[in-house]
């Protein structure tokens, strides 16, 4: 009984997960441009990933009873790192393609973004953004 | 039961792979190519882990951890080097 109840966790586990990362590359080929696209690879294929993973954790405690705690590793390591690669994807988009990407909203302080500004000038000093005063 | 969830798992994670691969053969920029790259490597790791199921053993689970580090590291690198000319100043 608690065995069916294991193997029916995992098939659903293990079909979710594929789903999802078959609805994370149809978002990557689908979505128009760049900025779109990093949507879909970045979350669903990282949650299809992740059922993936909890998956194969539960299969290895219905198979020998033992806990295995290895594909956690796995799964933290790739929720850690999904954003700031997305994070450094985006930054190199903008900073290749500035001509197509000019309505940002503006920046504060009167200064364009830091990954479009052109460096040398500086501000007043009474311009410059103040750090908050100590309490 | 597994059988067939597993199946579906290998036949959903290879047509992402095709998809990926549609991606990086046409995609318009740079980024876009190594963004289908990304996502490659991620797939990889969930097909790997999938045949780690299938064969019912952990042998492949450091070969999943090495693509998971030198997937992150190389798109990191890569980037890096689109911004600033340079990987390591």
């Amino acid at each position: 009984m608690i065995e069916t109840l294991g193997e029916l966790v995992v098939s659903l586990l293990i079909v979710a997960g594929s789903g999802f990362t078959l609805v994370g590359s149809i978002g990557l080929v689908k979505l128009p441009d760049l900025m779109t696209r990093l949507h879909a690879p970045t979350k669903a294929t990282t949650a299809g990933v992740g059922g993936v993973l909890l998956a194969s954790m539960i299969h290895v405690v219905v198979r020998s009873g033992e806990v295995s705690a290895h594909e956690l590793l796995i799964a933290l390591f790739l929720f850690l790192t999904a954003p700031i690669s997305a994070h450094f994807l985006a930054k190199a988009y903008l900073h290749l393609h500035r001509e197509r990407e000019r309505n940002f909203p503006p920046a504060c302080h009167g200064r364009d973004w830091t990954l479009l500004d052109e460096p040398g000038e500086e501000l007043p000093r009474e311009d410059r953004p103040q750090p908050p005063p100590r309490v | 039961m597994i059988g067939y969830a597993l199946a579906f798992g290998f036949a959903a994670i290879s047509v992402a792979l095709l998809l990926n691969l549609w991606r990086l053969a046409t995609g318009p920029t740079v980024m876009d190519r190594l963004l289908a790259a990304d996502t490659i490597v991620t797939n990889l790791i969930a097909l790997i882990i999938l045949y780690g199921i299938h064969q019912a053993t952990s042998t492949y689970f450091e070969a999943a951890l090495l693509f998971a580090m030198f997937g992150v590291i190389s798109t990191i690198a890569y980037c890096r080097f689109m911004l600033r000319g340079d990987v390591l100043e």
